[in-house]
């Protein structure tokens, strides 16, 4: 019983906090928003409108009110998922965002399974070989996936990998001439082409989602790996490995069943942050490859100042960001039977 | 300090300041290490070649030459020349002076910020601690490319924006860092000693405090400068960092990017340049941590 109270008391203190950092956001984005020397005004009716429509628009904007005003209004748009109309697009940035969003998304998952593939196998070896030839040389190769600007690693793929060898699809999400063909379902372009049966399609998404996964894959790999080889050397050092080795089970069998399993609660939580993290290298590598997502996006608004865009798509990081660490303490408690 | 005067001392050789000593150890370990040596090499190198970069370049970075644009790797031109016949080894060398100075003007702001916060929190806690440690959380909870990208989105694009906004989200891991190291300091008997004498919050913070928490703040610094590199060329990439004809790699990269398939030294070079900086300080990181690390030192 007093156990119950005590774990309500913690997801209660757990929501208080979550509600109070998403309220820091709002104050975040509203005062980054206030001091951009773009006028909102005048993007809005343009150089050459008279005084009177500025002054009306002015007043529609709500920025004769006193600032705790502007932000209370502020708090209300958002609440009510209200972000203004994208200066760029005339649409809604929500519409707009929702429309863009699935092919970063789509990204982002194809690069966690590649880096998740690379970074745990290599992270186990390296623990296993510590301070040998092996743990040496993954130590290297995921510290140049950490340095590398992915932008630059970017095209230069491209120049070897599409331009010289052609192995790949270009940048893009398929190549142009199949563009238009597969009906907007989902918006998530593997999905929707499978759905529709266009199978050529489908081939041709593969071949230009997997340069750009690859890289962003390779980059996160480097957290991957590094939390991976210090998990395992922690269960290596313990005594039950010792015991498990004398009463004769193989290394291989030690290592990966025992010493493993125990870490995959840990990886699992470390495998969601490092999904968020993917968003930030996906700003770069949309550029590159051309990749109508989310990244491009908020670039490409922007250069040119649509400010209702750009502080919509950082909150909305913001928001992903604050939902994957909920998301990996969730799974903590979940698949860790001593958080029972 | 008292059994020292009475001896007469043998030899008058004049001992060197222990902080000097523990970074002559340290040097001496990390030079034992390949990965931490070529770390060392590469940033000599940046310093020196920052510093000689007259000297060293083989022509005025921002001299153009239209009669011999986009000209290959050559004797003359060590890199080739870029769109405009500028000669990229020189544009290169001096570009090292700004990397250089992101970095140490954003160490210069974050360090003294991340301290002053972690420590503040850490020696009063309570109220204090939960307010400024919910603000450190806010700014965690965005990658720090997007939130510079807000920032420089905000203040307009510019070398010295971009700068503000690096510094601006990388302040929080080092306040973090600051409020715990703090936190194992702060029951401890010479704080007591320094409270009872009268002394004041502020200068026990300042004397007592933040001494004991600047090595352990200085390395998470070097760490943090492979971000800092690699979010400054990224900003200098999508055009918000430093703008042209200013050489800044990242920036380079953008402008080469339009030639890229027939001129490929236009960004070859300059990523190579910003690779070598962030992967020797990441692995000086790597080796800082294992040459601060007792259990480490004692192997050796």
């Amino acid at each position: 019983m007093r156990l119950d109270r005590r774990r309500l008391n913690g997801i209660a203190e757990q929501g208080v906090s979550i509600f109070v950092t998403l309220f820091g956001l709002l104050i975040l984005t509203f005062v980054i928003g206030r001091i951009m020397p773009v006028d909102p005004v005048r993007a809005i009716v343009g150089e050459d409108a008279t005084r009177e429509v500025y002054e009306n628009v002015y007043r529609q904007l709500g920025l004769d009110k006193p600032m705790w005003q502007q932000f209370l209004l502020y708090m209300r748009d958002v609440v009510t998922l209200d972000f203004g109309t994208s200066i760029r697009t005339g649409q809604p940035v929500l519409q707009d965002i929702a429309r863009v969003l699935p092919a970063t998304i789509e990204l982002a998952t194809f690069a966690i399974l590649i880096g998740a593939g690379l970074g745990t196998p290599l992270g186990v070896i390296a623990a296993v070989n510590k301070d040998r030839w092996p743990d040496q040389l993954i130590r290297v190769i995921s510290l140049m996936g950490h340095s590398m600007p992915i932008f630059w690693t970017g095209m230069i793929a491209l120049l070897v990998f599409y331009a010289n060898l052609g192995w790949v699809g270009g940048s893009g999400r398929m190549s142009q001439f199949y563009i238009g063909l597969v009906p907007e379902r989902t918006n998530f372009l593997l999905i929707d082409s499978a759905l529709a049966g266009e199978w050529e399609v489908f081939r041709s998404a593969i071949n230009h989602i997997i340069l750009p996964a690859a890289l962003l894959g390779y980059s996160s790999s480097a957290y991957i790996t590094r939390m991976t080889r210090s998990f395992m050397l922690d269960q290596l050092g313990q005594e039950y490995v010792t015991t498990a080795r004398v009463k004769g089970l193989s290394r291989r069998q030690t290592v990966w069943r025992h010493a493993f399993g125990n870490i995959r609660v840990q990886l699992v939580t470390i495998v969601a942050l490092a999904y968020g993290a993917l968003l930030e290298g996906a700003v770069l590598i949309e550029t590159v490859f051309a990749w109508p997502g989310f990244g491009q996006y908020l670039t490409s608004n922007l250069l040119i100042g649509d400010m209702n865009a750009v502080m919509t798509c950082v909150l909305i990081v913001g928001v992903i960001f604050i939902g994957l660490n909920i998301l990996s303490d969730i799974l903590y408690r979940v698949f860790d039977p001593r958080t029972r | 300090m008292s059994m020292t005067r009475d001896i007469p001392a043998p030899v008058p050789r004049r001992r060197m300041p222990q902080s000097l000593i523990a970074a002559r150890n340290i040097v001496a370990f990390l030079t034992r290490s390949p990965t931490s040596l070529f770390g060392l090499v590469v940033l000599a190198l940046l310093i020196l070649v920052a510093l000689f970069a007259p000297l060293i370049a083989t022509h005025d970075p921002y001299a153009q030459n239209l009669q011999a644009t986009l000209q290959p790797p050559s004797g003359t031109h060590f890199f080739g020349t870029d769109e405009l016949g500028r000669d990229i080894f020189s544009r290169l060398v001096h570009g090292s002076r700004i990397t250089l100075t992101i970095i140490s003007l954003v160490t210069v702001v974050v360090g003294p910020l991340g301290l002053f916060f972690g420590t503040v929190a850490g020696y009063f806690g309570g109220k204090v601690d939960t307010v400024l440690m919910r603000i450190t959380d806010i700014f965690l909870s965005f990658p720090s490319l997007i939130l510079s990208l807000a920032f420089v989105a905000a203040l307009g694009p510019s070398l010295n924006n971009a700068i503000i906004a690096i510094a601006l989200t990388a302040w929080p891991p080092i306040a973090r860092l600051a409020r715990a190291e703090t936190l194992t300091f702060r029951q401890a008997d010479y704080i007591a000693a320094a409270r009872l004498q009268g002394a004041s919050s502020a200068r026990i913070i300042w004397k007592s405090i933040v001494p004991m928490c600047l090595p352990s703040v200085t390395i998470r610094l070097t760490l943090n400068m492979a971000t800092v590199i690699l979010t400054a060329a990224g900003l200098g990439f999508l055009g918000l960092g430093a703008q042209p004809p200013l050489p800044e790699w990242g920036a380079m990269i953008a402008t080469g990017r339009r030639y890229m398939i027939d001129s490929w030294w236009l960004v070859t070079f300059p990523g190579i340049a910003i690779l070598c900086v962030s992967l020797a300080f990441n692995l000086l990181g790597d080796g800082l941590r294992d040459a601060l690390d007792p259990k480490q030192m004692n192997k050796r």
